[in-house]
């Protein structure tokens, strides 16, 4: 399937290379290359490029081209997804995916590669299996094995292999037995220039962070599980008892992982819970132009709206801005015009605002399409979808673990176009 | 030399800074410790030192010079030379060193031959080795190194490792037969008993590897699938994700060759069917009968065993099984995938572009699938440019006469961005959209015509070019816009769009009799200015002019003539030649320019206005070959559907023991015990043990698709292991009629309770009305009245201003009921009637979930005893005898939540009034001989007993 694997960095460096079969000359990444410099913007290379013998799959993550080659008919997703694993696998490990990190890491990246692919077929993606296969790099084993003389890399077959739960290693201890559940909701949104929902809707997630000993089996109960639309489980939830009583059934991986992720869709209703005022005017045959922007909560439950960023892409012919925050920072840059407001929290009594005016290039027409404007957002304590976890309980173990659960909502795609 | 290279050793000791050392090497640096290898060091040794380290004695610098090695290739710089030191360790007992020796084993054995069969007694000695981990990884090295010499130990090695007691290491045999293949293909026949006998492995590990190997070796064997057909459907959830997907790719492959078409003209497959050929084998007899087409039950079990897997995290896989559903399933149960493709959208770009351009060739042929996700598919400024138009594709696709003016409108938004590629495209769609609705054909060309004056240049060549396709269809009233562009022509430079102003005034030219000619005057005076394609329509109109107005235009076309006869360009001389003897009648030309104007003027079809995406369905969806739109290399043809169906009988599966009592009923079979079914046991364990049932022992089975002996006569009966206990979901909210759309005068309204917390106020029951246009006319300003009580507080939803006929919309309002059951009464007013409706909520509605523990419920049940308490002794209906089912008709009728309880046979539920937060506690004791005794604590007294009149209700009837 997957023959072999190209790091191409942002100025179009290969970096490392990998190959599972035989040798495939790095000049196969020249008709990426040549994509690449097609393309206006990093994120425009198409995923596919056929050459002459092969194809190139590629995925972009964090300015990193993974650049996959294959010589025959393959599910393009499976590769996709399959690249996007050999990052989650790297972000894992060394806490960032950078070009600087998969270098100074290079021999651990090597020993994951060998490990994840067989032949170009996946062997092992699972971070509990990996990680008892090659140990991640910490300071201190760096300097142990450095002295001793011992090795990251495991002798035994890693116990979930071979087992009815892959996902989780036997043996796992802990003094202090944690189960932490987060619920973050993104709302995705358009919102058209009179202020009215486009489309909106709820993305949300539950991350776990479970530290508990031994096997122990939870299962977690909804207030309001109707509310759950669309799901996808991790694969440690037992769908048959989702399906008949709507309750999560698992034997949670050890540390964190995803649980579930689920979608609430766009026919449902949807709180906004910020609103813009703005009025962006340019006239015609003056070089001036308005800029008035003005933000506030609404539909919050009372909750506050925190860490509020706005960003927009104002028109090739504004030359530069001068803008008065009522609170926050705000920058522009004149070479990519983009505006960034750092607003931070949005008092309701006393509403930011962004004011002031816009030098335009002399003499140019008034561009034709006002800028769009994306906000950023977090709220805490809240899952705007109302979801609500009932209970969580553990069973198979006699221990009495501690559990928190935390509800956070977030923007998501949040548009506003004026 | 030799001291100077240990101590540098010696200085960089940490594996990482090594790595990045052995870069630098090659390229003189200024760091001291470099520039001084670079004085001795000449190129063809500059790896002399990596070589000592590893004839050193010391482990860890062995372990060090390999890191550095390792660090090499990965750079893609050639370390081949270093080969006999490298292969010295392969027998090393430090594992990670054997591990790195590996990584470059396999990485040159292929270019050094003969030094790399020094290392091949190592491995035949480490197939031998009692630990798993080590004789798989023995048996991936000696398969991936790639010497034709070795063939038949790797031949024999494999032969060996199928048959190892450790799944993992059949796993990694099932690898090595694709690796051996490659190497050499004369061992197929050897290769494909080796596969015949992994797919009959039960392991869930092998699996998906040996479907691989088979995918890769003998595709076209379908027969070796027969026997493992139902076991690879039963297995399948418990398949690691990529094992999954390409086991459905090969059943989507194997059910187009052995199952008939379910997509003939009236079949109807429905629930009475499914049921028919699980119960006894007359009535299936019958069925088969009096219908004409009856789904084969193997058919049946695969889509519905992949069903569940839509809801996977891995993208893949979900893929995967939407095309197994598009491709297999009957017509109408095709939208089930829909869902989950449009969560996908959430996911990475790439992700997203795959499955938008599945969406793409999907929204073709099935409109309806999509349309309800429109809004999915709306573009945001931030999306990638090829992300931007395959949405634009889908929208196009997806509009029809009912949601065309909410689609224009978006693209109006389009056409304004500034991503001018995207903006072009978004015209053609505007064009699309106006040639398939015709009811939308004049607002489109009236708003491409208002983009003729656009400042951008892109935007206006491409409207000219929508804008001439669209006037082919209908030209007869169209002079005005021709004669607009004739106007505009001159400001207009792209000559794509030049040259189809002209082509448009050459054909309608008698229509526009005074500017055709003017054109063409100014033509003559820049024709060698113009652009190839300019210069050819100038040429075309002027021989259209010179037929149909002769006496105005002579002098100008024979003068464009000539300029043509000596262009550079010869397409333009050759044109210009062909014209001249058409047109201008001399001895030579002959009869042909008799017919001139025939040739010339001849009515020519309208151009159709296609998705690109039109003919992709050749190709099977999810593949490679679609999203490129041409066949990659190893595609495999999906089958058309037989006639006939083959022989069913061979999927049939000899059973060792006999499964000796077959209960009859759906759904009651316990499946075989098997450790590697994790998801399956577990689920349907429970349900029986909660239901108290006893299914039928077939455990004694060993194989999980085990059939019974008699194995030609009921199929139908043979894989019954697999059907899940269909117990019903959370059942369907319950909606109540607001508005009949005979009172409603057309408009009909329905409402149900979401059991939100209301978004508006918090002391307000969340409702959901779904207002239905069933009349012909469209309905405006739909919107609330007057109430009563007139103190009534109530959220209203927006005015809704226009409902279009068919249409159906759902808003969400807010009412205060104060914890009472009184109707709130209000009016529902249209632009020109009003209808007085009212909501009557149950009690359940009316109260919220509370979460508490054993002990508050308790503490609190004891403050509120006395008057505030009431109960009953009730009897259950046989089917809510269980625990299970009692919860969820109690959950049912009201919205509160469950207190987990101690004791088996008390249930606890708490929840507080949406009004005024009272508390209302519910337990529900059950008893022997199928009673319970119900009681309600709480102080609002007449709540309690409308509620326990509700509950009773409920419990008592089946």
């Amino acid at each position: 399937m997957i023959h072999s694997l190209f790091l191409v960095n942002a100025s179009g460096d290969i970096f490392l290379e990998k190959h599972w079969k035989s040798v495939v000359s790095r000049s196969v990444c020249d008709y990426f290359f040549e994509a690449q410099e097609r393309a206006t913007e990093p994120e425009n290379v198409p995923p596919v490029i056929p050459t002459p013998h092969h194809y190139l799959i590629s995925v972009l993550r964090h300015r990193i081209y993974f650049v996959a080659v294959i010589q025959s008919e393959v599910p393009p997703l499976f590769v996709i997804e399959f690249l996007h694993r050999v990052v989650d696998t790297f972000q894992d490990y060394f806490g960032v995916c950078t070009e600087a990190a998969i270098k100074d890491n290079v021999v651990v990246v090597y020993e994951l590669l060998e490990e994840m692919l067989d032949n170009g077929f996946p062997l092992a993606t699972e971070s509990n299996i990996l990680k008892e296969l090659i140990k991640p790099p910490t300071i201190l084993r760096t300097m142990v094995n450095t002295i001793t003389g011992s090795t990251n890399v495991g002798e035994q077959l890693p116990t979930g292999q071979l087992s009815v739960v892959p996902w989780r290693r036997t043996g796992v201890k802990y003094t202090n037995n944690e189960a932490y559940f987060d619920v973050v909701e993104e709302i995705d949104a358009i919102i058209d220039k009179s202020g009215s929902t486009i489309t909106a809707e709820i993305q949300g997630v539950i991350d776990a962070c479970v530290k508990l000993t031994g096997m122990p089996d939870l299962t977690l109960s909804f207030m309001n599980p109707r509310l759950l639309d669309d799901v996808s489980f991790h694969p440690c939830v037992r769908f048959k008892r989702w399906e008949a009583e709507r309750i999560l059934s698992f034997i949670p991986p050890d540390g964190n992982f995803r649980l579930l992720s689920y979608h609430v869709s766009s026919q449902n209703l949807v709180a906004i819970p910020v609103y813009v005022k703005h009025n962006i005017t340019f006239r015609e045959g003056s070089s001036q132009g308005r800029f008035d922007l003005t933000l506030g909560p609404k539909q919050t439950m009372g909750k506050a709206v925190e860490s509020v960023l706005v960003s927009s892409q104002l028109p090739r012919g504004v030359l530069n801005t001068n803008l008065n925050p009522s609170q926050g920072t705000y920058t522009f840059d004149p070479v990519t015009k983009l505006l960034t407001w750092d607003v931070g929290k949005i008092n309701p009594q006393k509403l930011p605002s962004l004011k002031g005016s816009m030098s335009l290039q002399a003499g140019a027409s008034k561009p034709d399409e006002n800028p769009t404007i994306n906000i950023q957002f977090k709220i805490q304590q809240m899952a705007i979808s109302g979801l609500k976890v009932n209970r969580l309980d553990m069973y198979g173990e006699k221990y009495k673990p501690f559990k928190g659960i935390k509800y956070m909502t977030k923007a998501g795609k949040f548009q506003v176009r004026t | 030399f030799l001291s100077m290279s240990t101590n540098t050793l010696y200085n960089d000791q940490g594996g990482a800074e090594a790595a990045v050392e052995v870069g630098q090497e090659s390229t003189p640096t200024s760091s001291g410790t470099a520039a001084g290898f670079g004085l001795f060091s000449t190129d063809f040794k500059k790896n002399e030192d990596l070589k000592e380290m590893l004839e050193s004695s010391k482990e860890s610098l062995k372990l060090e010079a390999m890191k550095r090695i390792v660090g090499l290739i990965a750079k893609g710089k050639n370390a081949s030379e270093l080969f006999p030191a490298v292969v010295k360790n392969v027998a090393s007992k430090n594992i990670e060193l054997k591990k790195l020796v590996y990584v470059y084993l396999v990485r040159y054995a292929e270019e050094q031959q003969d030094l790399a069969l020094l290392s091949i007694s190592t491995f035949q000695r480490a197939l031998k080795d009692p630990n798993q981990l080590i004789r798989a990884s023995a048996l991936r090295v000696l398969s991936s190194i790639r010497v034709p010499i070795i063939v038949p130990i790797m031949m024999l090695a494999i032969k060996e490792a199928a048959t190892d007691l450790s799944p993992y290491v059949r796993k990694t045999s099932a690898h090595a037969i694709q690796k051996l293949y490659s190497l050499d293909p004369e061992q197929k026949e050897q290769l494909i008993e080796v596969i015949e006998k992994l797919l009959k492995d039960k392991s869930t590990l092998v699996a998906g590897s040996v479907v691989m190997a088979f995918e890769e070796v003998c595709p076209d064997r379908i027969d070796l699938i027969h026997k493992n057909y139902r076991k690879l459907c039963n297995l399948l959830v418990d398949v690691e994700e990529w094992g999954q997907v390409v086991i459905i790719s090969m059943l989507t492959r194997y059910a187009r060759t052995q199952f008939t078409s379910p997509w003939k003209e009236g079949a109807t497959f429905d629930e009475n069917n499914e049921k028919a050929f699980y119960d006894s084998e007359e009535e299936k007899k019958d069925q088969v009968e009096a219908k004409p087409y009856v789904m084969d039950p193997d058919h049946r079990l695969l889509l519905r065993n992949t069903k569940p897997l839509l809801q996977s995290r891995n993208t893949a896989v979900v893929m995967s099984v939407a095309q197994l559903y598009w491709h297999l399933a009957p017509k109408h149960e095709v939208s089930v995938v829909t869902k989950s493709l449009v969560r996908l959208l959430r996911s990475h770009r790439e992700v997203q572009y795959i499955v938008l351009q599945n969406i793409a060739t999907m929204s073709i042929q099935r409109k309806g699938m999509f349309e309800p996700y429109m809004k999915s598919f709306y573009v945001r400024s931030t999306d990638a440019t090829h992300i931007k138009t395959l949405k634009l594709e889908i929208l196009t696709n997806l509009a029809n006469e009912a949601n065309i003016s909410t689609i224009l409108r978006e693209f109006q938004t389009y056409v304004k961005s500034q991503d001018k590629a995207f903006a072009a495209a978004t015209i053609q769609a505007i064009g699309r959209c106006a040639t398939n609705i015709s009811e939308v054909t004049d607002t489109c060309l009236n708003g491409l015509v208002l983009l003729l004056s656009n400042r951008d240049e892109t935007v206006v060549a491409e409207s000219v070019v929508v804008i001439k396709k669209l006037l082919q269809m209908q030209p007869t009233q169209h002079c005005e816009i021709i004669k607009h562009m004739a106007k505009l022509f001159d400001n207009i430079t792209v000559s794509m769009a030049r040259a189809s102003i002209l082509w448009l005034i050459g054909e309608y030219c008698e229509r526009v009799p005074k500017i055709a000619p003017d054109v063409l005057r100014k033509m003559a005076k820049s024709f060698t200015a113009e652009e190839d394609i300019v210069k050819l329509q100038t040429v075309n109109l002027a021989a259209k002019l010179y037929l149909t107005n002769s006496k105005q235009t002579k002098l100008l076309t024979q003068y464009i003539l000539n300029l043509g006869k000596y262009d550079q360009n010869y397409d333009i001389r050759d044109r210009t030649r062909f014209i001249r003897q058409l047109i201008v009648p001399n001895e030579k030309s002959g009869a042909l320019s008799k017919y001139a104007r025939r040739i010339l003027l001849a009515p020519k079809p309208a151009p159709v206005l296609e998705s690109a995406f039109k003919d992709r369905d050749r190709f099977q969806l999810g593949t490679l070959s679609h999203s490129l739109n041409i066949k990659a290399t190893g595609y495999l043809e999906l089958s058309d559907w037989p006639a006939v169906a083959p022989d069913q009988s061979v999927r049939n599966v000899e059973v060792i023991e006999p499964v000796k009592e077959w209960a009859p009923s759906v759904g009651k079979a316990k499946p075989p015990k098997q450790d590697d079914k994790f998801y399956s046991d577990s689920g349907e364990d429970d349900h029986e043990e909660e239901e108290g049932e006893e299914g039928s022992e077939s455990s004694s089975s060993e194989d999980s698709s085990s059939s019974s002996s008699d194995s030609s006569s009921s199929e139908g009966l043979s894989f019954c292991v697999c059907i899940w206990v269909n117990i019903p979901t959370f059942g369907p909210v319950k909606s109540h009629e607001l508005l009949h759309h005979m009172t409603g005068k057309g408009l009909s309204a329905r409402y149900h309770f979401p059991r939100q917390p209301c978004l508006y106020q918090p002391n307000m029951v969340a409702v959901q009305v779904t207002l239905t246009n069933g009349s012909d006319h469209s309905l405006e300003e739909i919107h609330i009245g007057d109430r009563s009580p007139a103190s009534l507080n109530l959220h209203c939803f927006n005015t809704i201003e226009r409902l279009e006929p068919e249409a159906s919309v759902t808003v969400s309002m807010g009412i205060d009921f104060s914890d009472s059951t009184q109707a709130a009464n209000f009016q529902l007013c249209t632009k020109d009637d009003q209808f007085s409706v009212s909501i009557q909520p149950a009690v359940g509605e009316l109260l919220m979930p509370s979460s508490m523990t054993e002990q508050d419920f308790c503490k609190e049940q004891g403050k509120l005893l006395g008057m505030n308490e009431t109960s009953a002794t009730i009897t259950l209906a046989a089917e809510n005898s269980s625990s299970q089912s009692l919860s969820k008709q109690v959950l049912s009728v009201a919205n509160v939540g469950v207190v987990s309880s101690s004791e088996n046979n008390i249930h606890r539920f708490a929840g507080r009034t949406v009004s005024s937060g009272a508390l209302v506690l519910v337990t529900a004791e059950s008893r022997e001989s199928s009673t319970a005794l119900l009681t309600i604590n709480t102080d609002k007294s007449i709540m309690a007993s409308m509620l326990l009149r509700d509950l009773k209700q409920a419990l008592a009837q089946a």
